[in-house]
């Protein structure tokens, strides 16, 4: 598949001038992959399995058919805190820029899936682990706005370590922020998904990672409340492996279905199709 | 160990000789000289201890003992009949609600309650907030909306619970629908922070129409224990951490994050409660009737806008992009 130009733009905008590695080692089987078929297949080990986390950018260009208008991307963070420890978080910022070619945690825009216009919300836990700071808020909220005005169903792919603790309470507040903007948004009667993809946790998941009006688990995702290690540390006991896992709260009926990411396009497309007030457009 | 019950001891023991002179000064009138000299002594060791407090030893004060909790500001409401409950599986006693008068107004009142000894709290786990809790604080959330009235809040846990329970019947999900919830009742919401306002735990009970937080209260995005084990794997950090995170009221009165402060007894809010209980009420009852002006529509078009523009970014300027192949 060609590179969509929304794609080629912003990566050629980012690249940086050595090339990455061109092998991997899949984490749980320890088979070694090479990058481009990895990529060629979503980013899941051919071998076992195994759904590596996937940049914000192969996320979207997995999901959206073509065209993608990214929106906020100039919204970039400041420090409210003039926050220092090992580093300034400035430095800390300027280092996840880096490493994750992103300006920062979330990836915000409007495309079609099968036809169907949609608003997307990507996060990547490239960026500080994902964290929610301001800007992350910020351009979600601004999304969930677009969309409301332009009457389109919203999709955020989550993943994220929970509140930026750099942000401090200004972090916390992005809790309050998005969900009155998804409060707003599910009000007009609009269709609001949420993927929840590994890792998914604290503030994210305590907030509009929770009020889709679907939630799907990407399969095998830790999705939780509190970390796995807070959890062992207060009980001081190890936790079953599936604990907290897609399929664990597909059991105990917190999520309402649980998605392999080779299926994950074609049933957002089913979804959207059930839903849709509109036939989709042509693509 | 709780730093501020650490440097009260030398001032209680100096009340108790000032007492004990006081009495002693019935029969021996020579002692008041003793006695001002003493009282001097102690102020001036009051004004050293508490006229300027570091982050940490906030953090402490919020945590004390003897600070009043949620349950004595409810005893002096004129009236208060408790609801209970989720409706689908247990009543969490770590939060307290139900139907109030305030004054001549009926209110919704939703508290979190920690416990003052050991035994309270391991009744309270203490004052960490279960999934059912906060079904339960959603199910008044609504119901206040429904008929009109107002909501008044009393914050203060340490954060939700992180239990093995918790996470089986869905943590996340009993925050993110308080936090819907209260973000479109059609009811003036008022805040209060008394103790400690431990992240999204204290967050599902606090995003309201006015926040106020007791002067040496703290509000969080985490608890500095818990920022400390998240940065640097070490949760003995925390007095590192609470340096950094801007957990003061005065902190985030500066950040718009909440509106007002209530101003505590120098020594805190325990060394005169009803003083400072009576206060609290006070303030609470101007702001509803500040906000009982505004129709529903009004309040959460204005409560849409004010955690609308909480926040810090900048906008980077777009530099020209140059398309290749």
């Amino acid at each position: 598949m060609a590179m969509p130009e929304w794609l080629r733009r912003r990566r050629n905008k980012h690249e940086t001038t050595e090339d990455a590695a061109q092998w991997t080692k899949c984490p749980k089987c320890g088979e070694v992959l090479y990058r481009k078929d990895l990529a060629a297949n979503l980013s899941v080990c051919p071998k076992c399995h195994y759904h590596f986390r996937m940049h914000a950018f192969d996320r979207v260009s997995m999901i959206i058919d073509s065209d993608f208008n990214e929106i906020g991307n100039e919204v970039v963070p400041g420090d409210p805190l003039k926050w220092t420890d090992t580093k300034s978080y400035p430095d800390k910022l300027a280092a996840a820029r880096e490493k994750s070619q992103l300006t920062e945690g979330v990836v915000c825009g409007f495309g079609t899936i099968a036809g169907h216009a949609v608003a997307l919300a990507v996060m990547d836990f490239n960026f500080r682990g994902g964290t929610m700071g301001t800007v992350v808020g910020e351009r979600i909220a601004m999304l969930l706005e677009e969309a409301r005005k332009r009457k389109v169903p919203c999709i955020i792919f989550t993943a994220s370590g929970g509140a930026r603790m750099e942000e401090g309470m200004l972090a916390l507040m992005q809790m309050a922020k998005v969900t009155a903007a998804v409060s707003r948004f599910m009000g007009d009667g609009n269709f609001f998904l949420t993927v929840l993809t590994d890792p998914t946790t604290g503030g994210v998941s305590a907030s509009f990672a929770f009020q889709g009006d679907i939630i799907i688990g990407e399969a095998r995702a830790m999705i939780g409340f509190a970390g796995r290690r807070v959890i062992e540390q207060t009980i001081r006991q190890k936790l079953p492996d599936n604990f907290q896992t897609a399929e664990f709260l597909l059991e105990k009926g917190h999520i309402d279905m649980v998605v392999e990411r080779s299926h994950m396009k074609e049933t957002l497309a089913r979804l959207l199709d059930y839903t849709a007030k509109k036939a989709p457009v042509a693509v | 160990m709780n730093v501020i019950v650490e440097r009260e001891k030398k001032l209680l023991e100096l009340e108790k000789t000032i007492t004990d002179l006081r009495s002693a000064a019935a029969t021996q009138p020579s002692l008041s000289t003793a006695i001002e000299a003493l009282q001097d002594e102690y102020k001036k060791i009051q004004r050293d201890v508490f006229g300027s407090m570091t982050p940490w030893q906030k953090v402490n004060m919020s945590r004390h003992p003897e600070r009043p909790t949620s349950s004595d500001y409810i005893a002096r409401l004129e009236t208060f009949d408790q609801l209970h409950g989720d409706r689908h599986f247990r009543d969490d006693p770590a939060v307290t609600g139900g139907l109030a008068k305030l004054g001549e107004r009926s209110v919704m009142v939703i508290a979190q309650q920690r416990g003052r000894d050991t035994k309270e709290n391991l009744k309270l786990n203490f004052g960490m907030v279960t999934p059912e809790g906060y079904r339960k604080v959603k199910r008044l959330i609504d119901l206040a909306s429904r008929l009109g009235i107002p909501v008044v809040t009393f914050v203060d846990t340490k954060g939700a619970d992180p239990g093995i329970g918790s996470e089986e019947r869905a943590q996340s999900e009993a925050i993110a629908q308080c936090l819907y919830s209260l973000t479109v009742a059609r009811v003036p919401i008022v805040a209060t922070v008394v103790g400690e306002g431990g992240s999204g735990g204290a967050l599902a009970l606090a995003i309201a129409d006015h926040v106020m937080m007791l002067e040496h209260s703290t509000y969080s995005v985490a608890s500095p224990e818990g920022c400390a084990a998240i940065l640097w794997g070490d949760a003995a950090k925390a007095e590192e951490a609470a340096s950094h995170l801007k957990l003061t009221s005065q902190d985030l009165l500066g950040f718009g994050i909440i509106d007002e402060i209530i101003p505590e007894p120098l020594g805190g809010a325990h060394r005169d409660a009803p003083a400072l209980i009576a206060t609290t009420l006070q303030k609470i009852e101007e702001a509803l009737a500040r906000l009982s002006a505004l129709s529903a529509e009004d309040l959460v078009e204005e409560r849409y806008r004010k955690y609308r523009r909480i926040g810090a970014w900048q906008v980077e300027r777009q530099t020209a992009v140059a398309i290749s192949g």
